[in-house]
């Protein structure tokens, strides 16, 4: 499972990453989606109508998705296109190998596509000796350095200007060696150019799908670069790479949520790019792909559909709830060690790499509820990360210190009068130890929270235990 | 059992049905052929008007020429005026295969670009006021290549194929395609292609053209 | 509904379990905003409003927990905390607890309705406009996460505080973000929680105030924690106590050595 690489080590990564101030600096930037998003939607009145709208056609679709898909596969063989389904990555990967081989294909352009890293394509490939490029600017950077997206949206957000010039000098070797890259238009000006030979020469070009439109057979990919549409009207044949969740029944649909995507991801209105794909060439096109392919992914989705995540399958990653999380903001994405990362990675990469795997990512949030705020499909997040708590509570998976304490706190929290009388002794000692300085730097049992702070001290006898005193004092009721 | 068949027996098993029921058919089909639309922006209503402010926002320059014949010459002036070649790649679009190109100095070739063509010229076949998105078919009239491989971009729009909103593309497509059909490749662009990937960074002509320039056909006669 | 002030209506006090052992004080200038407003306070003996098991997973014991609140506040025609936490785990939490028991999630659903944070409670529903206090000193708010994303608190701490005589109120940067508290998150991901607090402590510093207010004693405690680490000397309170006019006890982690 290429899904969550390195999740379990995710309090190591933390710790990584927290010390990377290369990291930390390209962190600040991410920040800027805040304020953008923010600004789209105030200059957009029915924002929030949109939101119920794209959230009820999806609820809608994932109801009736076998019958969705029966009609989008229909409309796609009427165009001329093929669609092929696979049950997991295995099963995507050899069909895609298996296109490779009728094609005799050397070279694959790719369009940015959280699936083909899902399946682990890239590698799949250079395995067979076939050439993957990533078009999309960040992908190819993060590409050139072997890593992996640390954002869904900007994956090489992590990354600084003066990486991309080492990474450009090592990997360009025919270009002259005293040529000036010290401005960013002269990196892009020289990933334009590369680039561009990679368009023209390509054997298949490989495209994700923000939407499968079941009305006309239709895939809509977004973009700003323009590298998605390079990637699919070029080379001969375009396989499009999507999971089960992308369809949506209509144009019309597909306008609602276009509408919440761009604005909620960058703070655009539209993305430069929204291009409606269907079939392969016409007779008389004088460009675009002689065939067209659809390779449709579960890989876990179908499983989702019946249970406490189905939700989740809404999900039209925009990105918007990792730029509002402080825990994503604190550490960057490659700390998650997965695919997916923020807090719709939290809630996914346990579905599909299993809670063994991914059970981290659910435990690390505050629950502060950004994420839901700012979710354009309403997906409740933080309810779908306590679920997985409590799947991991059924199975005894958390630390047993943890589960020991709470277990302790639970049973004094049901018996109020064995509560009062434990916590009144304890806040007393306490009460009296921290009396002078008001806190206490070090104490037992609380080493996570004292090891980066101050816990202070009690005031001494608890409310509970005062108040019947007073009321006592009074006229001896105690209710 | 083939994958196709495993992935149908999962969903449904999952959706506890078989897929032959009758209500859950006719609400598919239903929303099928009658494409309901749902909340459309009021911005849109604005027009003409709304839609150069919001091209010029994302970008795209934007000129109004008084008649279609006023075109070559608008086209030679915007290059002349940057001072970038007077050659040009367009299609077969009889509304721009008409026109007065012998008037200007312009080098014009037709077809499909190869990567060669600094300039390319496309006629729209909608422009969407509340994005100031322009929508352009493929096809031999505004070959989809023009559109990417370019390095500026001009592609001219007339009054009379404003729209608001992109539900009326749509409909209009519908009614040139046929119900359930779509042409090969329905760009919706909004601006010259971008990228922020370096720090952050804005930067024009990331892949695609470095300008688009909207040459507006007005609606005083035409 | 209610007419101009509480007059006879009978309010039970949540206390929360952090007020409850750590800062009573915090407990008696609720009781005394309340009662100002005219209701009647009562205290039923309780214990906790079942977060921390709810958040670990613990469903069982969350709904043992939630059945004896409940039981324990039947007889009040509200119940007021002084914590956005704690009063969105009674009026949002608890009718989803018992979702698939109809008799069960028909009680949590009218008991969540007469469950109220204590600021926005004396604002929204009593009507509260101004209290009688005087506070030297310049303050900054934080919005906790639960009050303001459950239950929409966010102009009434503000509004009640312009009122308070002596009192000069700045706004802090990014009140709305997280103060990295989150409960148990707080000790199971210290590091990650120290990192968030830290640009919590940064924002907070940079308004130059001398004090900090909030509507959360947890979120206060890691705040007033993380600054007195840092060397910082702010004087840290809830809000309730500034609105009460009852700050002769020391601020949190202040001893009585000074």
């Amino acid at each position: 499972m290429t899904v969550a690489t390195t999740t379990p080590r995710f309090k190591e990564n933390v710790h990584e990453a927290l010390h990377d101030p290369r990291l930390q600096r390209a962190m600040a930037f991410a920040g800027n989606f805040v304020p953008r998003r923010a600004a789209a939607v105030a200059r957009l009145p029915e924002f929030e109508a949109l939101r119920d709208s794209a959230r009820d056609i999806k609820t809608h679709t994932l109801a009736h998705l076998d019958l969705y898909l029966e009609a989008y596969e229909a409309r796609v063989t009427e165009a001329g296109g093929c669609v092929h389904y696979a049950r997991d990555a295995a099963q995507a990967r050899a069909i895609f190998l298996d296109l490779c081989r009728r094609r005799a294909a050397k070279r694959v352009t790719k369009g940015k596509s959280m699936i083909s890293e899902e399946i682990g394509l890239n590698d799949a490939l250079e395995a067979h000796g076939i050439e993957a490029v990533e078009t999309d600017l960040g992908e190819y950077i993060i590409q050139l350095r072997h890593e992996a997206p640390s954002h869904i949206i900007a994956p090489a957000i992590h990354v600084t200007r003066d990486d991309v010039e080492a990474d450009f000098r090592k990997a360009h070797l025919h270009l002259p060696r005293d040529r000036d890259l010290s401005e960013p238009e002269t990196l892009l000006a020289e990933a334009r150019e590369i680039l561009r030979q990679k368009f023209l020469s390509a054997d298949i070009g490989v495209t994700g799908a923000n939407f499968l439109i079941a009305e006309t057979g239709t895939s809509i990919i977004v973009t700003n670069e323009g590298n998605g549409d390079l990637t699919q009207i070029l080379p001969k044949v375009h396989v499009v790479l999507a999971s089960l969740e992308k369809i949506t029944p209509t144009l019309d649909d597909a306008a609602q949520l276009l509408r919440v995507l761009a604005r909620s991801a960058t703070g655009q209105d539209m993305s430069v790019y929204t291009t409606f794909s269907t079939g392969p060439r016409r007779p008389g096109d004088p460009d675009g792909p002689e065939e067209y392919h659809v390779i449709l992914l579960d890989n876990g989705r179908s499983a989702m559909l019946a249970g406490e995540f189905s939700e989740m399958l809404r999900c039209i990653r925009c990105g918007a709830c990792m730029n509002h999380c402080p825990v994503y903001q604190a550490v960057g994405g490659h700390a998650y060690g997965s695919v997916y990362p923020g807090p719709m990675g939290a809630v996914l990469t346990p579905s599909l790499a299993g809670v063994e795997e991914g059970g981290q990512l659910p435990n690390a949030s505050t629950f502060c509820g950004r994420c839901e705020a700012v979710c354009p499909m309403r997906i409740p997040l933080p309810k779908m990360m306590r679920h997985w708590r409590e799947r991991e509570f059924e199975r005894h998976l958390e630390p047993t210190a943890m589960r020991y304490g709470l277990g302790v706190w639970a049973f004094f929290a049901k018996r109020p009068a064995l509560y009062r009388f434990a916590t009144g002794v304890a806040m007393r000692a306490l009460g009296l130890a921290g009396r002078r300085a008001g806190r206490f730097s070090w104490a037992p049992f609380a080493g996570g929270w004292t090891r980066y702070r101050d816990l202070a001290a009690p005031q001494g006898a608890t409310f509970q235990a005062r108040w019947r005193a007073k009321s006592g004092a009074k006229n001896g009721a105690t209710r | 059992m083939s994958a196709r068949d495993e992935v149908f027996a999962d969903i449904r098993r999952s959706l506890r049905v078989t897929g032959a029921e009758a209500p859950r058919r006719a609400a598919v089909a239903d929303r099928l052929a009658c494409t309901p639309s749902g909340v459309i922006p009021a911005r849109g209503k604005g027009g003409a008007a709304t839609f150069k402010a919001e091209a010029e926002r994302a970008a795209a320059t934007f000129a109004e020429v008084a008649a279609a014949a006023d075109i070559p010459a608008a086209i030679a002036g915007y290059l002349r005026e940057r001072n970038l070649p007077a050659t040009l790649r367009i299609g077969a679009d009889p509304r721009l295969a008409a026109l007065p190109w012998d008037q200007t100095q312009l080098d014009v070739s037709h077809g499909a670009s190869d990567g060669h063509d600094l300039n390319a010229a496309s006629v729209a076949f909608a422009g969407v006021a509340e994005t100031g998105t322009l929508a352009l078919v493929s096809g031999a009239d505004n070959p989809t290549t023009l559109n990417f491989l370019s390095d500026n971009h001009l592609v001219v729009l007339f009054a009379e194929d404003v729209v608001g909103d992109l539900e009326s593309v749509f409909a209009r497509l519908r009614a040139v395609y046929g119900a359930g059909h779509a042409p090969r490749t329905l760009n919706f662009i909004t601006g010259p292609s971008r990228s922020a990937d370096i720090e952050q960074t804005l930067l024009f002509g990331a892949h695609g053209p470095r300008r688009l320039h909207i040459v507006f056909v007005g609606g005083h006669g035409g | 509904m209610l007419t101009e002030s509480g007059a006879g209506v009978r309010v039970g006090l949540f206390v929360t379990c952090l007020v409850d052992l750590m800062r009573p004080s915090v407990g008696f200038a609720a009781v005394k905003l309340l009662e100002d407003a005219g209701c009647k306070v009562v205290v039923p003996e309780q214990t906790c409003c079942g977060q921390p098991a709810y958040n670990s997973g613990d469903r069982a014991n969350t709904k043992a927990i939630a059945r004896a609140t409940m039981r324990a506040f039947a007889a009040c025609d509200y119940v007021v905390a002084p914590s956005g936490s704690c009063a969105g785990m009674l009026a949002k939490h608890y009718p989803e607890l018992f979702a698939n028991e109809p008799d069960a999630e028909r009680e949590a659903v009218a008991f969540a309705a007469k469950c109220h944070e204590l600021v926005s409670f004396l604002v929204d529903t009593l009507g509260v406009t101004a209290v009688e206090a005087t506070y030297e000193g310049v303050a900054t708010y934080h919005d906790s996460c639960s009050g303001l994303r459950e239950l929409g608190v966010c102009a009434q701490p503000r509004q009640l505080l312009a009122t308070v005589k002596g009192l000069k109120l700045v706004d802090l940067e990014d009140s709305e973000v997280c103060c990295g508290f989150g409960g148990t998150f707080a000790v199971k991901y210290g590091e990650l929680s120290d990192a968030i607090v830290a640009k919590k402590s940064a924002n907070i510093l940079a308004t130059g105030a001398d004090t900090l207010l909030a509507g959360d004693l947890g979120c206060l405690l890691n705040m007033a924690g993380k600054l007195s680490r840092d060397g910082a000397r702010l004087r840290v309170r809830h809000v309730a106590e500034v609105l009460a006019g009852m700050t002769d006890d020391p601020p949190i982690g202040e001893g009585s050595a000074k």
